[in-house]
């Protein structure tokens, strides 16, 4: 087991960064520690737990925060929310809800809401780093549009600490929607569910989220709507859903069924499998999922999907196999128990010269390589 | 930059061989083979055409402007560029307003205009594959009606996606819809020493760190992207378009604001101040009051009951806060009118002055009125005219700083306020540039919103992808910097000798 230590200032981390960096320690970054298991950890890094949690700047006029990467989501969520704004970003929040802003982007998770609002990399507009030889640096800024200089949060965003340490985040934030109303629709086909998301994807209406789901031999397509006219658009997409043959319900309080999609991308004991494709492909990952016995959540209009693997059967194996009948489209394994993590090929086979070129702007930024050295190294 | 890192640089360059300069015949003659003798070009007159981009205050005269016709043979020119040491600028449509795509004197320059194909549309999954030579807008052709692409510069009937892609260009309707980087999805890149890399892919979350992401906006400093995979989005079932006209800039400012907290996110909120409806108005004869202090142009689009509620809310909201007319666009046309008519302001200025300097600053939103009465002031001070037409929804200003070039002394006190303008804007915690660039025209502004470790920091990155700092060199920074691997003894580097790069 690795050794943790928690940094309560951005002073301490930025020294404790540069003295590994000075001595040739290894370390990672982390926040709450709800996705430590993620990524291809070669083990002994010293973890750097990050808890500076001030939110320094709330510009509701502006709809702009400037925030602690040690901040947890949730309780940005609730201040921004006495404002009618949010951070349109909604991952699952793992164990007590504990989930850090920092680290929420540097791994670029995200949640249903990525459909009407992007991800991580579209909302941070602005990042400060911390280099392992103690280099502070700041990129973007704090308003919304601003192409000085290079986007270095977006080389940070979804990075795992491999290039450094993320301080502080400038965010883009949205209103609240008023209302919110959702369309479900059920099915135990899956060529029916995928038909009826791929023609919500493509209908001139505007979504909030389009979520698909499988589970138990049956699945589910849910469309959510906000606004102050909810309803009425959600009324429509269900009559869509109706149509192709699903057993439909529309209801505004529908808040358990958005936890529920986002609790599904996780998993305490089982694998996890991250697919990243294209709408088209939504019909075979549902019919993969039926016959694997497996539980898939995804965004059908965005072509991503977290498939968890089913207890039984030989998990590196179908996960070779889901690479296979998905090609080209990556297959990255997030959860997975302690005890299969040595055998799995986590982030699966990528194209040499951007493996390459990422190895080389990690030489430029730790040239010490004590940053989470090798965590997003393919075999 | 520390004596290391120059120390190292002088190895690199010593690796190189001996500063004596580029041999710009051979490397022509190189061009030649690759692209052929019509498509490579050493005339003077020829060269003359290349020499500036958008900005014609800068130009600077290549020693060859080569025309590929494939990413092959662009892969082929940014290999015999590295290997003759020589630098070199790729462009696209020319059309951009910061001199990024302006030429180092004697170096190469890499046009485009031959690579305009759209290589694959993909409905279904809604990407786009295309050449970085075909337009902006033909993207949208493409894939229309049903369909559209978003970021949608002024420029969009010429500027090509390959200069959308180095500038990260926004658009008017970017406060709802997002800028360039938030719909590339893909790219081919040539990177300086000529190998070339798939960066990203049709998905989202691809294994490895977002170096697309990265590139996006790098002024053509990592590299040429040789195919560009974009996404597109369904066409809102219905838009709604209005212009109100105002007193002033600031009462136009206020229902800006209060359209905002209402939680409304507008598709497009545009100003045009008394100055730039004046010249606009010009141009297209839309009917505008010659006398309105504001214009403000807004559009919302989305589903119909969302948008026709909504609408009527803005209606009165502009009604309450002093505008003395709200003309709503009551078909495509006139639709259509309102827009031609705000993105002719920039060309129309014409008719106000001579010569102008565009600025392109972003504020928070909220610090508006007092921006404005800044650069009022500021103007007086200066006896020049000041037009501002600027997208008011994420509060980036486009002052232009109107002069004539022939009255002695006009241009430098132009140039100064200008200057005073972008300074004003950062003071109020914005940018110096939202979407135009830095290129040449803004580096000497750097400094005001980065500081020195900031600064080597986005060095760090430039050398990761181009050590011999070839691809468009004197762009961006402030200061040329060269990057080193191996410390080693003092030679002059090539740039050096070129005049081009100096060690600090």
């Amino acid at each position: 087991m690795s050794r943790q230590s928690a940094v309560g200032s951005r002073q301490g981390l930025v020294e404790q960064l540069r003295s590994a960096g000075h001595d040739g320690h290894p370390v990672r970054f982390s926040g709450a520690g709800t996705k430590l298991a993620w990524g291809s950890s070669v083990g002994g890094e010293e973890i750097l737990r990050i808890e500076a949690r001030e939110i320094h700047e709330h510009n509701a006029g502006d709809l702009t925060a400037v925030v602690d990467a040690g901040l947890p989501l949730r309780e940005l969520q609730e201040t921004l929310a006495e404002e009618g704004q949010i951070l349109a970003l909604d991952p699952p929040l793992g164990e007590e809800a504990r989930a850090t802003v920092g680290g929420i982007v540097a791994t670029s998770d995200s949640g249903p809401l990525r459909h009407r609002y992007g991800a991580a990399r579209d909302l941070v507009v602005g990042m400060t780093v911390a280099l392992s030889d103690g280099t502070v640096a700041k990129s973007g800024g704090k308003v919304i549009k601003n192409v000085a200089g290079y986007d270095l949060s977006k080389l940070f965003t979804g990075s795992y600490g491999t290039v450094g340490a993320i301080l502080q985040l400038s965010l883009r934030l949205h209103p609240l929607s008023p209302e919110n109303a959702t369309a479900a629709g059920r099915s135990s086909d899956p060529t029916a569910l995928a038909a009826a998301a791929l023609e919500l994807s493509h209908a001139r209406i505007e979504l909030q989220s389009l979520d698909v789901r499988w589970e138990g031999g049956t699945g589910l397509v849910l469309a959510r709507f906000g606004g102050t006219k909810a309803s009425a658009p959600a009324d429509d997409a269900a009559e869509t859903m109706k149509a192709h043959g699903l057993e439909i319900e529309v209801s505004a309080d529908d808040a358990e069924w958005w936890g529920d999609q986002r609790e599904a991308q996780r998993s305490a004991s089982g694998v996890v499998v991250r697919v990243s494709g294209v709408q088209s492909q939504l019909a075979t990952v549902l019919t993969l999922t039926r016959d694997l016995g497996a539980r898939v959540v995804g965004r059908a209009g965005l072509g991503l999907s977290w498939i968890t693997l089913p207890g039984s059967g030989d998990p590196v194996a179908t996960v070779g196999d889901l690479r296979r009948e998905l090609a080209p489209s990556p297959c990255v394994v997030l959860d997975a128990p302690e005890s299969l993590r040595g055998s799995l090929d986590v982030w699966g086979p990528r194209d040499r010269g951007a493996e390459a070129l990422d190895q080389r702007v990690r030489e430029r930024f730790d040239p010490a390589g004590v940053c989470a050295p090798g965590l997003m190294r393919v075999r | 930059m520390d004596g290391g890192l120059a120390q190292e640089a002088a190895e690199t360059a010593a690796e190189e061989g001996p500063g004596e300069g580029v041999d710009i015949d051979a490397l022509a003659a190189e061009l030649r083979s690759i692209c052929g003798t019509d498509h490579t070009l050493t005339h003077h007159d020829q060269l003359r055409t290349y020499e500036s981009d958008g900005l014609l205050q800068y130009a600077a005269l290549p020693g060859v402007v080569v025309l590929p016709a494939t990413g092959e043979e662009v892969r082929g020119c940014v290999e015999a560029c590295h290997r003759a040491g020589a630098p070199f600028v790729a462009r696209g449509s020319g059309s951009g307003l910061s001199g990024g795509a302006m030429p180092v004197e004697g170096g190469a320059l890499i046009a485009l205009s031959r690579l305009r194909r759209i290589l694959e549309v993909d409905l279904e999954n809604q990407r786009v594959v295309c050449e970085p030579g075909v337009t902006n807008i033909a993207i949208s052709e493409a894939v229309g009606p049903s369909h559209f692409y978003p970021p949608d510069p002024s420029s969009q009937i010429v500027c090509s996606i390959g200069g959308n892609v180095a500038e990260n260009s926004g658009g008017a309707h970017c406060f709802k819809y997002g800028f360039t980087t938030n719909y590339v999805t893909g790219l081919e890149v040539v990177l300086p020493d000529g190998q070339m890399v798939q960066l990203g892919g049709n998905g989202l979350e691809m294994p490895g760190l977002d170096l697309v992401g990265t590139f996006v906006g790098s002024e053509g400093t990592l590299g040429v992207a040789t195919k560009i995979t974009v996404k597109v989005v369904p066409t809102p079932e219905t838009t709604r378009t209005l212009v109100a006209f105002f007193d002033s800039t600031s009462e136009a400012g206020e229902v800006v604001s209060a359209v905002v907290s209402e939680g409304i996110v507008a598709g497009a909120m545009e100003m045009m101040d008394n100055l730039s409806i004046r010249a606009a108005e010009g141009a297209t004869g839309a009917g505008y009051p010659q006398d309105a202090g504001a214009a403000l142009v807004v559009e919302l689009d989305g589903s119909e009951t969302e948008c026709e509620a909504r609408f009527d809310q803005v209606v009165s909201m502009c009604e309450k806060g002093g505008a003395w007319q709200v003309r709503v666009a009551q078909d495509e046309a006139e639709r259509a009118l309102i827009w031609k008519t705000r993105k002719a302001a920039f060309a129309a200025m014409g008719r106000i002055a001579p010569n102008y300097y565009v600025q392109d600053s972003v504020i928070p939103r909220t610090r508006m009125a007092e921006v404005l009465r800044r650069i009022e002031e500021l103007a007086r001070e200066y006896d020049l005219k000041v037009a501002n037409v600027f997208h008011a929804g994420d509060g980036n200003l486009h002052p232009l700083v109107c002069y004539d070039g022939a009255v002695e002394g006009e241009p430098e006190r132009a140039e100064e306020l200008a200057g005073l303008i972008v300074k004003a804007c950062v003071d109020a915690g914005g940018s110096i540039t939202g979407e135009h660039g830095v290129g040449v025209d803004k580096k000497r502004y750097m400094p005001s919103m980065f500081g020195d470790d900031d600064l080597a920091t986005f060095q760090r990155l430039r050398c990761a992808f181009d050590p011999d700092g070839l691809a468009n060199p004197g762009k961006v920074m402030p200061t040329p910097r060269l990057c080193g691997e191996v410390p080693g003894p003092y030679r002059e580097h090539p740039l050096e000798a070129a005049g081009i790069a100096e060690r600090m």
